[in-house]
């Protein structure tokens, strides 16, 4: 087989590739948001796409590709946002290069240590930006990927994210997650009272924005599966409840008719109703209501506290949190109701149990004695591993591939609130890179899908 | 109004945490013996300075001490006395739990002392309650004094 007729990844990586693709539109010829992407034909003699990449090292040890500043009068810009996203990820080196004028000496890069070289321009003209940006295989010394985004000057942000999310896709055979929101709370003021804002920032932190004012106290925002929604909890006229945000319209309306407070909500996976639980009595119970006809079912009865329910992402099943047992615990039921079998055993107390959008591992905080862990366990409560500590870590929300969290990360107060910071950090699910978002005062993050 | 009410709180912990640090926060300003001059009979500052406006509960807890309930069998007794006043009981909880958990958790604890009022004749149409979690909490360090002391219900006039 001559090399240009090798395949360029493994065949379950390529229709993973090919669902991503034909959905965004990202290699051939698309419209994304109003984006335009188009394939540029290759500098090489020979199909683009014709190098095999081996990504074996990739896990236990981050790609090492030169990312030079582009041509044009937004390049710095652009390899400055790609630059970060990989970096940050921990699974790529970027290494400081010079841009190739045509056709990459390949040596010259090899000689640096790099497995992957970028190129490209990025120029503007009257409000235009025009992104052309190849990928190149430094070690066969072809080109993996050539595409021309053509967009408003003000997306050049966006365009380097999906240029980002291209990398990581073509050299790690899965789906990149940077052109990606992250919806938040915003915090501010003194710790007794702090103010409180629904917020939305990519996921960089950039272009971070509020939703809401601060009069009320606003909590735990979650997004739909189309984006297009936030489900969130505020105490509007000292009445705390759920309501769902139209992000396009702004539009914001009460979501269903409870006694009591209606809090801890999550869409469920096709988008059509929402979980969430409801306080009664000495305890909540968690409900389902349905985003047409607003109907509610109620899947629980405990008389315990039954809270922070998640879908798996099948939707057939539920975790939660619940301490129908004595203690704050991890249940797992069936999406109808029935069927609560408990699978969190560690000492301590569990909570906010959130499920992996690849529906392989359920995040979660555990606390115990006085401090707080995030970690992971498979849905049957086997394989539990910590994450991170600290004394507050919680409120886990994956990124769209399931391989980083997201997560507030809280500090304990002094003597009159002294000390006290709350924030927002990302943290691989193995452990590994732990960074914090520079956005400020934030928790409760909850990251979009992909088309968000 | 909200905010109003809270300032008021807020002076009255104050009040509170200067005069009974050495207590375990068992307690805060409940001293009903010594009548405050100067605050309006049936008003918030009179519940807070001559009645004791909020019971404290154990880690994870929700059961009403005999300290507790002595407190709520002074709510009772005043609003028995101010029969137009209309009440909100906050459950509040430390920062030791996760955040949807202790909004249940929290009204889990305004409900007991709910409870406890409704049981001592009080009607239940004069009392809401409401829990604000671990979000607004009293003391604003991180020891076992100020969680203790967040761990409560306050009783507040609407």
């Amino acid at each position: 087989m001559r090399p240009s007729d090798m395949p360029l990844i493994s065949d379950g990586d390529a229709s993973l590739l090919a669902t991503a693709f034909g959905r965004r539109g990202l290699i051939g010829a698309g419209i994304a948001g109003g984006i335009l992407a188009s394939p540029l034909a290759a500098l090489a003699q020979g199909a683009p796409g014709a190098a095999e990449i081996t990504v074996d090292q990739a896990r236990s040890e981050p790609i090492p590709i030169v990312i030079p500043p582009l041509g044009g009068d937004f390049g710095q810009q652009v390899s400055a946002v790609v630059s970060a996203d990989l970096g940050n990820c921990g699974l790529f080196r970027p290494i400081a290069g010079s841009l190739p004028a045509g056709m990459p000496d390949f040596g010259t890069y090899k000689s640096l240590g790099a497995r992957a070289l970028v190129s490209g321009t990025a120029t503007s003209s009257g409000g235009a930006l025009r992104v052309e940006f190849r990928l190149w295989d430094v070690l066969t010394g072809t080109q993996i990927q050539g595409t021309a985004y053509t967009a408003a000057a003000a997306d050049v942000r966006k365009i380097a994210h999906i240029i980002a999310d291209v990398i990581y896709e073509r050299m790690l055979g899965e789906k990149g997650y940077f052109n990606t929101r992250i919806a938040y709370i915003a915090r501010s003021g003194p710790r007794a009272h702090q103010t409180t804002r629904l917020a939305i920032m990519d996921q960089d932190g950039a272009n971070s924005h509020y939703l809401s004012g601060g009069q009320w106290l606003t909590l735990t925002p979650r997004f739909s599966p189309a984006s297009d929604q936030l489900a969130f909890m505020s105490y509007a006229n000292n009445r705390p409840r759920v309501y769902m945000l139209n992000l396009a319209t702004g539009r914001q309306q009460l979501l269903g008719d409870f006694e009591g407070i209606s809090f801890a909500p999550r869409f469920a996976p096709d988008g059509r109703s929402v979980v969430l639980s409801a306080t009664r009595g000495g305890g909540s119970d968690i409900f389902t209501v349905d985003l047409v006809t607003r109907a509610k079912r109620q899947l629980t009865s405990s008389g315990a506290i039954d809270t922070s329910p998640c879908y798996s992402p099948d939707g057939s099943q539920i975790v939660f949190n619940s301490d129908r047992g004595g203690t704050p615990h991890l249940y797992i039921m069936s999406a109808s109701g029935g069927g609560a079998k408990r699978i969190s055993y560690g000492s301590g107390t569990y909570g906010s149990p959130v499920w992996s959008p690849r529906g392989d591992l359920i995040a979660f905080t555990r606390i115990a004695n006085g401090s707080f862990s995030l970690g992971v366990m498979a849905p049957d409560g086997t394989g539990e591993r910590i994450m991170t500590q600290g004394f507050t870590v919680e409120s886990p929300s994956f990124c769209p591939n399931g391989r980083v969290i997201a997560f507030c990360r809280q500090t304990a107060a002094g003597a009159g609130g002294a000390g006290f910071s709350s924030g927002i950090s990302t943290v691989d699910i193995t452990g590994f890179h732990e960074r914090a978002i520079p956005v400020g005062g934030a928790s409760d993050p909850a990251w979009s899908p992909l088309n968000g | 109004m909200r905010l109003k009410l809270l300032g008021a709180l807020g002076m009255a912990v104050l009040l509170a945490a200067c005069s009974d640090n050495s207590d375990k926060g068992a307690t805060t300003g409940t001293g009903a013996a010594a009548q405050t001059t100067g605050v309006t009979p049936g008003s918030e500052a009179d519940l807070v300075a001559n009645v004791g406006d909020r019971v404290f509960f154990e880690l994870n807890k929700n059961n009403l001490s005999t300290e507790a309930q002595g407190t709520l069998d002074r709510q009772a007794a005043w609003l028995a006395k101010y029969p137009q006043v209309t009440i909100q009981v906050a459950g509040n909880c430390d920062d030791r739990g996760t955040e949807e958990y202790n909004i249940a958790l929290g009204e889990r604890r305004a409900n007991a002392a709910r409870d406890y009022l409704v049981a001592k004749g009080v009607a239940a149409s004069r009392i809401t309650t409401i829990s604000y979690g671990k979000d607004r909490p009293t003391a604003t360090g991180d020891d076992e004094q100020s969680w203790a002391q967040n761990r409560n219900a306050i009783t507040s006039v609407r």
